[in-house]
C-alpha cells in the first residue's frame, strides 16, 4: 500500500508554513520565570503537498512544537516572543483571537494520539464533525450532514449512515481515529497536523489509518506533519524528516538520504531500534538511557551523556545545525570532521 | 437496562425497611416517656393515663408496638398529633406544598446560580473571582441558618422594613384580592427564608462545579475543540459544560431531602407554615407521632433522591446508558 | 503515622490552611485562657439596670437580657462548643474504624448486615436522628449529648475503613505476604493505617464544622446544651426575644460559630488538598 510514495518536491516549491526559531519556555507558578525551555530554536518549513515527519522520543518537545503552530500550548508552557509561525506569510503568532479562530481547523487541523478522550464522549460522532464544517462555512444543518456522510464513507467507515449518529464509546479505536481525520478534514485545511495518529492502536488498525491517510493527502493536495517516534512508518510516507531531541532539531534531510545515510548518532539509534522483520535480531539496538527533564538539559551537546562517539568538546560546548549534505543538515560536533 | 432498575429500586426499599426499624427503635429506646408532655398539661388519675397509653398502644410489648408502627406505614398512617390532635398524614399534607414552594425555590436558585458560578471559576481558575468566591462559598458553608434567618429578618424585615420576615402571607391582605396579589404577595414572603435557606447551601453546588469544570476542562477532547476552529465560549459552555454537567446531576437528587431537613431551622425563624417548622415545633411540644412521621418522611426523601438520580443519570449519560 | 504529619505539614504551607490553623489557635487559647480575666458568664450583676447593654468599655460585648458579660459567655461557648465537637468526632472516628474494619475483615454477613444498617442510618438526615432520640429525652445530660452526637456521625467513616480493608484484602503484595505465610491481618493493618489516615483525616475535620454547626442548632432549638451552660445556639435562642433591643446578645455567639466553623473547614480544606491534590 506505500509502494508508490509521491515524488520529492522541489525544493524550490512554495512554501506554506514556515517556523522560525520556535522557543516554548514553562513559566513558574507565578507566571514571571522561566524554569525550563522544552522547545528551544525550531526552524524547519512546509511545502504545499508535501508531508514532514518530525521523529524523536516521547519528552523530546515534537508534541509541543505541533501544539505551538496552533497556538494551544497548554500552562505552563509560553511561546517565546521572537519565535516566528507563517503561514502563507501571515504571522500566527500575533494574530488576534478571531482571525486565529477563523485559522484554526481551516487552514491547519489537527488529529490527536488518543482518538477515545480526544472525541467529546457527550456529541455523536456527526454532531462533532458538522460542528467542525460549520464553524468556518454558513451551511445549512442539513448540507452539513450530508458532507459530513460523504467524509465517513471517505475515511473507510462503513455504513456511514448508521454510524454517523453513534457515540465515540459505541466505537472500535479505529473507527474513531476515523473519524477524528473525517473531523480534521471537514473543513478542508490545507494543512494537516497528525500527533501520533496510530500510536494508541493496534498493529493491524495502523496500517489502515495510515492508509487511509496517504490517500486523502493525494486527493485533497494536504500537506501533512506528521509526529511520531515511529521511524518504521516514517519511511515511504514522508518526503522529508526532521529529528528531534531535547527540544532541538538534531538532524534533516531526504526522507531516502536519512535512512541511506544517518549521521547524527541519535538517529543512528532510533533507526538501530527499529524492529526488521527481515535481518538478523541482533540488530534491534535500544539507546541508552532516557530524555532528560527539561528543566535540567545537559550542557554542551544535550544528547551527550547517552551518545556513544561522545568527545570532550561534545560536554561543554553546544553544536550548530550544520550542512552535511545537499538538504542535509545535522548538529553534532562530528559534522566538522566529516 | 430493566434488570438493573429493579436491582435498584430493591435496593431503594431494602434501605427504606431498615431506615423505618432504626426510627421506631430510636424514638421508643430514648430515655423519657412520650406521653410525659400530655401528662404534664393537668393533673391525671392513674386511670385516665392507663386509658391513654392504650389509646397510643403504649401499654403492649415493644415488638406489638412495632407491628402497629410498620403497619400503620404500609398502610399511610403514621399516627395522631399529640399537639394538634389531628392524623400526622395530614398535618404533612397541609404542610407539604409551602415546604415545597420553598425548597423548590432554593433548588432552583442553587442549580441555576450554583452551577454557573461554579463553572465560571474553574474557567477563571486561580484568579482574583475564583479565590474569592471559594472564600465566599466556605463561609456560606460555616453559617447557622437559624443565625443567618434571624439577622436578615431583623435587619430586612424590622429595621428596614423592605421584606416581610414572617409568615407565608400577609394575613390583612383583602378577602377579594385577586390571584396576582396573593402571588405576590406569597413571592415577597418567600425571598428571606429562601435566600437565607440558599446561602446556607449554594455552596456545595458551586464547589461541586467547580471540581467538575475544571475535570471537564483539562480532558483532550477540549484540546481538540479548539482545534478546529470553536469560539472560546462555545469551547468552554458547550463541550466543557456539557460533561461538567452530570456530575452536578447527581447532587440534585442529593439535594430532594432539602425540602424537609434545609427548612427546619428556617422555616422556624422565618414561620413558614412547612414540614420544617412543623418538625421544629414538635420539638419543643414533644410531639412524638409528629416527630416520626416527618423523619419517616427525610428518609424516604432521602432514598428517593439517590434511587432518582442514578435513574436519570442512567437514562442521560451515553457512556452509561450504553455501557 | 508519617502520613498524618506530612498531610499537617502541607496544612502549614497553604495559605488558607495555614490562616484556619491560626484562628483556631487563637480560639482555644481564648477558650482556655480567657474566662480568667472575663467576668462569670453565668454572673447576672444587676438585671434591672445592667441588662441589654448595647457594646463599650465594661462589658466589649454589651450585657444580655438577664446582665450577663456577652464576650465572657461568648468565650465560655468557645471551650463548650469545641470540646463537645472534639470529643464526639473523636467517637465517631473509632467507632466508624472499628465498624469497618470488623465488616470489611469479617466480611459475609456480618458485613451485609452491617452495611445494610448503615445504609439505612444514611438515609436519615443526622438532625432528625438526633431529634429522634432527644425529643422525649427531659433533662439530657451533656456526657450523653456528646455520645449522641459521636454515634450518629460514623457511617460514612465506617464505609470508607471497609472499602480500604476490601481493596487490601485482594491487593497481591497483601496475598503474597500471605502466601509466604506470614500473618496476614498483620500485613493488612500494617498497610490499612497508612492507606486510611488520609481519607479519615478528611472526614474528621470537616465533621468537627459539622458538629459545631449541628450543637448549635440543637441548643438554638432547646434540645442540645441546656442553660444556664453557655452554649453558641443557647445563647442566639435566649436572646432571640429581645434581638431587636439587644441585636449584639445574637450577633456575637453567631459570629464565633461562623468564624470557628470557617477555620475548621479552612483546615479541612487544605487537608483534602494534601490527601488528594487532584481534586482540592
Amino acid at each position: 500500500m506505500t509502494n508508490t510514495p509521491p515524488p520529492p518536491p522541489a525544493p524550490t516549491g512554495d512554501i506554506l508554513l514556515d517556523v522560525r526559531d520556535l522557543g516554548i519556555g514553562f513559566v513558574d507558578a507565578s507566571g514571571t520565570e522561566t524554569i525550563a525551555r522544552p522547545v528551544d530554536g525550531v526552524s524547519f518549513s512546509l511545502r504545499r503537498g508535501e508531508t514532514l515527519a518530525l521523529v524523536g522520543e516521547s519528552g523530546c518537545g515534537k508534541t509541543l512544537t505541533s501544539l505551538a503552530l496552533l497556538r494551544l500550548v497548554p500552562a505552563p508552557g509560553v511561546i517565546d516572543p521572537a519565535s516566528r509561525v507563517t503561514l502563507n506569510g501571515r504571522d500566527i503568532l500575533t494574530l488576534d483571537t478571531e482571525s486565529l479562530r477563523a485559522l484554526r481547523g481551516k487552514r491547519i487541523a489537527m488529529v490527536f494520539q488518543d482518538p477515545m478522550s480526544s472525541l467529546n464522549p457527550v456529541f455523536t460522532a456527526g454532531a462533532q464533525i458538522i460542528e467542525a464544517i460549520r464553524a468556518h462555512e454558513r451551511v445549512s444543518s442539513s448540507a452539513a450532514r450530508s458532507r459530513a456522510l460523504a467524509l465517513l464513507h471517505e475515511v473507510g467507515i462503513p455504513e456511514p449512515e448508521a454510524r454517523i449518529d453513534q457515540y465515540p464509546h459505541e466505537m472500535s479505536g479505529g473507527m474513531r481515529q476515523r473519524v477524528m481525520i473525517a473531523m480534521a478534514l471537514a473543513p478542508e485545511p490545507d494543512i494537516l497536523i497528525a500527533d501520533e495518529p496510530t500510536t494508541a492502536l493496534d498493529v493491524t488498525v495502523q496500517a489502515q489509518i495510515l492508509e487511509v491517510l496517504d490517500r486523502l493527502q493525494s486527493i485533497h493536495g494536504l500537506a501533512i506533519l506528521l509526529i511520531t517516534h515511529d521511524l518504521g512508518i516514517v519511511a515511504g510516507r514522508a518526503d522529508r524528516v526532521a529529528v528531534m531531541y531535547a527540544g532541538k532539531i538534531v538532524e534533516e534531510a531526504q526522507t531516502e538520504a536519512l535512512f541511506a545515510q544517518p549521521s547524527h548518532p541519535y538517529t543512528q539509534g532510533l533507526l538501530a531500534s527499529i524492529p526488521r522483520l527481515t535481518g538478523p535480531r541482533s540488530q534491534l539496538r535500544p539507546i541508552g538511557g532516557t530524555v532528560p527533564e527539561p528543566t535540567r538539559w545537559p550542557t554542551g551537546c544535550r544528547f551527550h551523556p547517552r551518545c556513544p562517539q561522545v568527545m570532550d568538546r561534545c560536554r561543554s560546548d553546544p553544536p550548530e545545525l550544520l550542512q552535511i549534505g545537499r538538504d542535509h543538515r545535522m548538529r553534532c560536533w562530528l559534522a566538522e570532521g566529516s | 437496562m430493566l434488570p438493573w432498575i429493579a436491582g435498584r429500586t430493591a435496593q431503594a426499599v431494602a434501605t427504606f425497611v431498615v431506615a423505618t426499624i432504626l426510627i421506631f427503635m430510636l424514638m421508643r429506646l430514648a430515655p423519657g416517656d412520650p406521653l410525659a408532655r400530655l401528662m404534664g398539661d393537668r393533673p391525671m388519675t392513674r386511670e385516665e393515663v392507663a386509658t391513654l397509653r392504650r389509646l397510643y398502644g403504649l401499654d403492649q410489648p415493644m415488638i406489638a408496638q412495632f407491628g402497629r408502627f410498620t403497619y400503620g406505614v404500609v398502610r399511610g398512617d403514621l399516627g395522631t398529633s399529640i399537639e394538634y390532635r389531628l392524623p400526622v398524614t395530614r398535618l404533612i399534607r397541609e404542610r407539604l406544598p409551602a415546604s415545597l414552594l420553598l425548597g423548590g425555590t432554593v433548588l432552583v436558585l442553587n442549580f441555576t446560580l450554583g452551577v454557573w458560578l461554579g463553572a465560571l471559576q474553574a474557567v477563571r481558575l486561580g484568579k482574583r473571582f475564583d479565590r474569592w468566591l471559594s472564600t465566599i462559598s466556605l463561609a456560606g458553608f460555616a453559617l447557622p441558618s437559624f443565625w443567618l434567618g434571624l439577622i436578615l429578618a431583623w435587619l430586612i424585615g424590622v429595621k428596614w422594613r423592605l421584606l416581610p420576615a414572617l409568615g407565608m402571607m400577609d394575613p390583612l391582605l383583602p378577602q377579594d384580592a385577586g390571584a396576582l396579589t396573593r402571588a405576590l404577595d406569597i413571592a415577597r414572603h418567600l425571598v428571606l427564608p429562601a435566600v437565607t435557606l440558599s446561602v446556607v447551601s449554594i455552596a456545595a453546588t458551586i464547589r461541586y462545579q467547580r471540581t467538575a469544570m475544571i475535570d471537564a476542562l483539562a480532558a483532550p477532547f477540549i484540546r481538540t475543540a479548539r482545534a478546529k476552529g470553536l469560539s472560546e465560549r462555545r469551547v468552554v459552555w458547550r463541550h466543557a459544560w456539557r460533561n461538567a454537567l452530570f456530575p452536578v446531576m447527581t447532587l440534585f437528587g442529593l439535594w430532594l431531602p432539602i425540602v424537609v431537613t434545609g427548612s427546619v431551622f428556617v422555616e422556624q425563624v422565618f414561620s413558614w407554615p412547612g414540614l420544617g417548622s412543623l418538625a421544629a415545633n414538635a420539638i419543643s411540644g414533644r410531639d412524638y407521632p409528629v416527630i416520626m412521621g416527618t423523619s419517616l418522611l427525610a428518609a424516604a426523601l432521602v432514598i428517593a433522591g439517590g434511587w432518582l438520580t442514578d435513574l436519570v443519570y442512567a437514562v442521560l449519560d451515553p457512556r452509561v446508558r450504553h455501557g | 503515622m508519617n502520613r498524618v504529619a506530612e498531610i499537617l505539614r502541607h496544612v502549614r504551607r497553604s495559605p488558607e490552611g495555614r490562616l484556619g490553623l491560626i484562628i483556631l489557635t487563637a480560639i482555644i487559647l481564648a477558650g482556655a485562657a480567657g474566662p480568667l480575666f472575663l467576668p462569670d458568664p453565668l454572673a447576672q450583676p444587676d438585671i434591672l439596670g445592667g441588662a441589654n447593654l448595647a457594646p463599650g468599655t465594661g462589658h466589649w460585648l454589651g450585657t444580655d437580657q438577664l446582665s450577663r458579660d456577652v464576650l465572657a459567655r461568648v468565650v465560655s461557648g468557645a471551650r463548650i462548643s469545641l470540646t463537645v465537637a472534639f470529643i464526639a468526632v473523636a467517637l465517631s472516628i473509632t467507632l466508624g474504624a472499628a465498624v469497618g474494619l470488623v465488616a470489611g475483615y469479617v466480611g459475609g454477613w456480618v458485613d451485609v448486615i452491617l452495611m445494610r444498617v448503615v445504609d439505612g442510618a444514611l438515609a436519615i438526615p443526622r438532625l432528625f436522628l438526633l431529634l429522634l432520640i432527644v425529643a422525649v429525652w427531659e433533662a439530657l445530660p451533656l456526657a450523653a449529648f456528646i455520645v449522641l452526637l459521636g454515634t450518629t456521625g460514623w457511617f460514612g467513616t465506617s464505609r470508607l475503613v471497609r472499602g480500604e480493608v476490601l481493596r487490601l484484602k485482594t491487593e497481591p503484595y497483601i496475598q503474597a505476604a500471605e502466601a509466604l505465610g506470614a500473618r496476614r491481618h498483620r500485613v493488612l493493618f500494617h498497610h490499612l493505617l497508612p492507606n486510611t489516615a488520609g481519607p479519615v483525616l478528611v472526614a474528621a475535620t470537616l465533621g468537627v464544622g459539622n458538629v459545631i454547626l449541628l450543637e448549635a442548632g440543637l441548643s438554638f432549638l432547646g434540645v442540645g446544651i441546656r442553660p444556664p451552660t453557655p452554649s453558641w445556639g443557647g445563647m442566639i435562642l435566649e436572646a432571640q426575644e429581645v434581638l431587636f433591643v439587644a441585636p449584639w446578645s445574637s450577633v456575637f455567639p453567631g459570629l464565633a460559630i461562623v468564624l470557628t466553623v470557617l477555620a475548621v473547614n479552612l483546615v479541612g480544606d487544605a487537608v483534602r488538598e494534601a490527601v488528594d491534590p487532584q481534586h482540592a
